[in-house]
């Protein structure tokens, strides 16, 4: 018996459907299914925060979420952000900061970072770190991380302050 | 401050200029892994692809009775189901034992094990289907029957052995070694004072982001296997796979694409890996096996689980007279292949005292099977026992005769002077600095400030402690580590550079990447020596098939070892460059200079040739140079330390730390660690290598532990229950350096990976017994978790 749910799920901008069975979780579907490997698996129960993806406007675990939940909804990972041009700054930040290792946490801590980018503009570094603390990195000791963040926040800061007085 | 080291970047008498050694680049391979666009080995699809997945004994130590994989392997999309006696078939058991390691012991191991489990987690049998899913689907459907056999789980049992896990081994020591200098009785009886102290050390493990991954495809027509594993060293994998699946070893490539972190987690050969090679070989197509996150915990390998009493004897001036060491270390059923479970506890015999310069010292070490999951080399092996044990009994040494902790160190270390060194235990330093250490972190740190802001928020009923700890770290190992034991691991590395026609330089080495940048100081150094911008220079590593031969990464050995022959590749490469330039040209090769991607005239620094013009002649006009002349564009070149047995580094660390003694929670406030590696290749990917370091001895000091029941079943082995170091806890971690290049090779670098691992446990447990001292309360194991803090407290 197929209890496949037919599902449509924006994914970086495009409509994509597929029929899915009800079990499948949504990192499994765009790892195996789309072939988007950019998000990683670490733990598979919600801890690690590697498979940390985009769904409409909050950061989700991709492993905590079924695929049939994104139905009708818009899902962005580090692939369709990164050609957007979305994260840019972050990315260019992590870089020159050499705020990565291995690699396999970055997607999720970009997509974590990004989040507090928007939402939070004006985070202290205890902030920058209390909100990361849900994505686990076992290479950099985080500093690096967290002052990548802080050199994007304060960039954006000083943007805005130039914005205001133009 | 140190000279640095003078590289021959340019022809004596134009500019001694480094180029790029010393400076934080970017590692331009770090791009990829930003826009999601590594290749971790989940992330590869291949044709015919089928995954396996192990079925794993619920048992600490039990009999397989009745095994019946039959309805399982009728599932939708099985394709196959094998105990283990269908896969030792295809693949030879193994016996994890060292020459140099006198009477070391183990029984031989299975990749999937035969008619008996010994741990909770070793695999009995396996499931391939075409997806994942399926495999797992079938797996519930395996029918086991079991009778379970009295387990060994506490220490002290195993090393009494009334009741033996391997009974044809006669007890359960894996292995022994005791050692005494001739003046130790002597020594000890003239101390004034002498101290004493048990300490435990849990069980933890690495917990790499990225699972154990391997996809193996083997190829019948031309009895061929190739296999793409998340490993540090592909030149070992390889050679193992071939003997064990009795396959040439020309037909044997490895190759490592992006690895999602290792810590000698991925060094080791794991029996469920064997397996997958084994089934691709027994179903002819390609096989993959990731270990899931519970998984992991069973099977990755533990680390550490010391029992230790240590003491010292010192004048009651403050001067040490001696150590005496008692280890006892559990390691699980078998000792792991192929470079065996008895390093750890060897190293603890070997480093404990390190910095000092005490001349006797007396050790014991018994290292003893149990039923737990196998226990072998993790980042820092054995450092950061013999570190946390040496520096807690200083600072007990210290508080018996009344002297501050860092005045006591002072006095103790080894001289800057006193190089080259032979220790009591007998390992050999070329040249360290502690003195300079030492006082760098003083300074660093504003060590008297923060002693008299201690003695000030005590009042105020504020608990602070400030932990020392200085350590010494075995790196760029010689043969003396595993060749002369007779383990088929390279000492030796190999690095390779092309000049391609357009002017850019290829590196390939046989030091391989997970995530520390030896790509990345690879290409530094190339671009330095053969004198081009870091724009014209490319590095892969990790593929047998392609590249020199080498050892890998392990034991800190990827700067000092692969970067040295890079340097010498460089050498060459820049020399034959010469050679065609001044054909070219049709100059003296004297007179020529490379720099900034073109070949100038030395003394005018005039522009003469760009290297992409060179590359063009020399691949594609050769008719025009001389008749005789064969421009030689690529070039490899080896190098392996012979001079020491390792080329140690030192360092020391601090923590600061703020104790709530109604809670027993511990907040760190800061930590500092001042090391010498010898030359910094590039300082900021040392400095956030030995923060990522720190933060892993962190974890091993307050939060991370395996823990077991008297079962032996894993309590915990979930990320959730198994507590890492995130973000919200860690301090800023503050690096400083101090160089002291090696002259064992010309580029003068050590390795740096694991002195941040060694050291932190030490350091935050002499902070947090600093706090405690007021109440007279002492913790000794590790992790000091809030019960423990509370129970020494006297409140729970």
């Amino acid at each position: 018996m197929n209890h496949d749910i037919e599902t449509t799920i924006t994914v970086n901008g495009k409509p994509v459907t597929r029929r899915i069975a009800p079990r499948t979780h949504l990192i499994d579907f765009l790892r195996d299914e789309l072939g988007l490997t950019g998000s990683h698996i670490g733990c598979e129960h919600g801890v690690c925060g590697a498979c940390t993806i985009r769904l409409d406007d909050k950061i989700v675990r991709g492993c905590l979420t079924l695929a049939v939940q994104a139905n009708g909804r818009r899902v962005d990972t580090i692939e369709g952000l990164s050609d957007s041009g979305e994260l840019a700054a972050i990315q260019k930040a992590f870089h020159e900061r050499n705020a990565l290792q291995c690699g396999f946490c970055t997607p999720g801590m970009l997509m974590a970072a990004q989040d507090l980018l928007l939402h939070k503009p004006d985070a202290t570094r205890e902030e920058i770190r209390e909100h990361i603390s849900g994505n686990y990195c076992r290479c950099t000791g985080y500093q690096a991380i967290v002052d990548a963040i802080e050199i994007v926040l304060t960039q954006n800061r000083a943007g805005r302050k130039s914005q205001v007085t133009a | 401050m140190n000279a640095r080291a003078e590289l021959p970047l340019h022809a004596p008498g134009t500019t001694t200029d480094r180029g790029y050694i010393g400076k934080s680049e970017p590692r331009a391979n770090a791009k990829r892994l930003l826009q999601g666009r590594g290749t971790y080995v989940d992330d590869m699809r291949f044709p015919r692809l089928a995954h396996a997945v192990f079925f794993r004994s619920p048992h600490a130590h039990a009999k397989l009775t009745r095994l019946d994989l039959s309805k399982a392997a009728t599932q939708p999309g099985v394709i196959a189901a094998f105990d283990g006696r269908a896969v030792a078939e295809h693949c030879t058991p193994w016996v994890a034992v060292l020459g140099h390691l006198k009477g070391i012991k183990s029984p031989p191991q299975h990749a999937i094990a035969i008619g008996r489990a010994c741990w909770q987690g070793e695999a009995v049998a396996v499931i391939v289907a075409e997806t994942r899913v399926q495999a797992e689907d079938a797996l519930a459907l395996i029918e086991a029957d079991w009778e379970e056999l009295p387990v060994v789980t506490d220490m002290e049992a195993a090393l009494a052995g009334k009741v033996l896990i391997h009974p044809e081994l006669g007890d359960n020591i894996c292995f022994s070694r005791e050692l005494v200098t001739a003046g130790f009785n002597e020594a000890w009886s003239k101390a004034d004072v002498v101290v004493e102290q048990t300490y435990e050390f849990g069980r933890h493990t690495g917990v790499t982001m990225e699972g154990r991954s391997i996809l193996a495809d083997y190829n019948v027509a031309e009895h061929s296997l190739t296999v793409y594993h998340s490993t540090q060293a592909p030149h070992m994998m390889q050679d193992i796979f071939s003997r064990h699946l009795n396959i040439p070893e020309s037909n044997v490539r490895v190759i490592c694409k992006d690895v999602g972190g290792s810590f000698g987690i991925k060094v080791h050969v794991y029996p469920d890996e064997m397996a997958t090679a084994a089934l691709s070989v027994m179903l002819r197509r390609p096989v993959k096996f990731v270990a899931d996150r519970l998984e992991s915990f069973l099977t990755d390998i533990h680390a550490r689980e010391h029992k230790a009493t240590v003491r010292l004897a010192c004048t009651k001036e403050g001067e040490i007279l001696a150590f005496d060491l008692e280890d006892l270390t559990a390691i699980g059923p078998y000792s792991v292949y192929p470079r065996t479970s008895g390093i750890e506890g060897n190293q603890v015999v070997n480093l404990t005292g390190g910095p000092y310069r005490h001349k006797q010292y007396r050790a014991k070490l018994n290292v003893v099977f149990t039923n737990k999951n196998v226990t072998c080399q993790y980042r820092a092996v054995g450092h950061p026992i013999a570190v946390a044990l040496t520096e807690a009994i200083v600072d007990l040494a210290a508080q018996k005769i009344g002297m501050d902790p860092a005045e006591f160190r002072r006095r103790n270390i080894i001289p800057d002077d006193a190089y080259p060194y032979t220790a009591p235990s007998g390992i050999k330093f070329e040249k360290l600095s502690h003195q300079q250490t030492l006082e760098k972190l003083l300074t660093l740190m504003d060590y008297d400030t923060l002693r008299a802001e201690q003695v000030d928020l005590r009042r105020q009923g504020i608990h602070r402690g400030i932990g020392l700890a200085a350590m010494i770290e075995v790196t760029n190992p010689s043969p003396a580590f595993y060749g002369v034991g007779g383990a088929r691991i390279s000492a030796q590395d190999g690095a390779t550079l092309r000049l391609d026609p357009a002017g850019m330089v290829y590196v390939t080495c046989s030091v391989t990447e997970q995530g520390q940048g030896t790509e990345g100081i690879f290409g530094q150094i190339a671009a330095s020596v053969v004198g081009v911008s870091m724009d014209k220079v490319r590095v892969a590593t990790g593929d047998t098939g392609t590249m020199p031969y080498g050892g890998g990464t392990w034991a800190s050995r990827g700067a000092g070892i692969g970067g040295e022959a890079v340097l010498q590749a460089g050498k060459a490469l820049r020399s034959n460059i010469l050679d065609v330039a001044a054909a070219i040209l049709n100059e003296d090769k004297a007179k020529l200079d490379i720099v900034n991607n073109e070949v100038t005239d030395k003394l005018s620094g005039a522009s003469k040739l760009t290297l992409a013009e060179l590359g063009r002649v020399a691949y594609f006009r050769p008719d025009t140079l001389p008749m005789k002349f064969q421009s030689e564009l690529t070039v490899t070149r080896h190098y392996t330390p012979r001079e020491y047995g390792f080329v140690f580094t030192n360092g020391i660390q601090a923590s600061l730390v703020e104790v709530d003694t109604e809670t027993g929670f511990v907040k760190l406030l800061k930590h500092w660690c001042v090391e010498d590696c010898g030359t910094v290749i590039n300082p900021m990917l040392v400095d956030e290598q030995i923060r990522g370091g720190v933060v892993q001895g962190i974890g091993a000091a307050l939060f991370e532990h395996c823990l077991y029941d008297e079962h032996g079943q894993l309590l915990n082995g979930n990320m959730a229950d198994y507590l890492v170091p995130m973000s919200g806890e860690m301090p800023d971690i503050i690096v400083g350096h101090v160089e002291t290049p090696t002259k064992t090779s010309e580029l003068g670098a050590k390795g740096a990976g694991e002195a941040g691992t060694a050291g932190a446990p030490g350091a935050v447990m002499n902070a947090i017994n600093d706090a405690l001292a007021p109440f007279k309360a002492y913790v000794s194991n590790q992790p000091a978790t809030p019960e423990r803090i509370l129970r020494a407290l006297g409140k729970v």
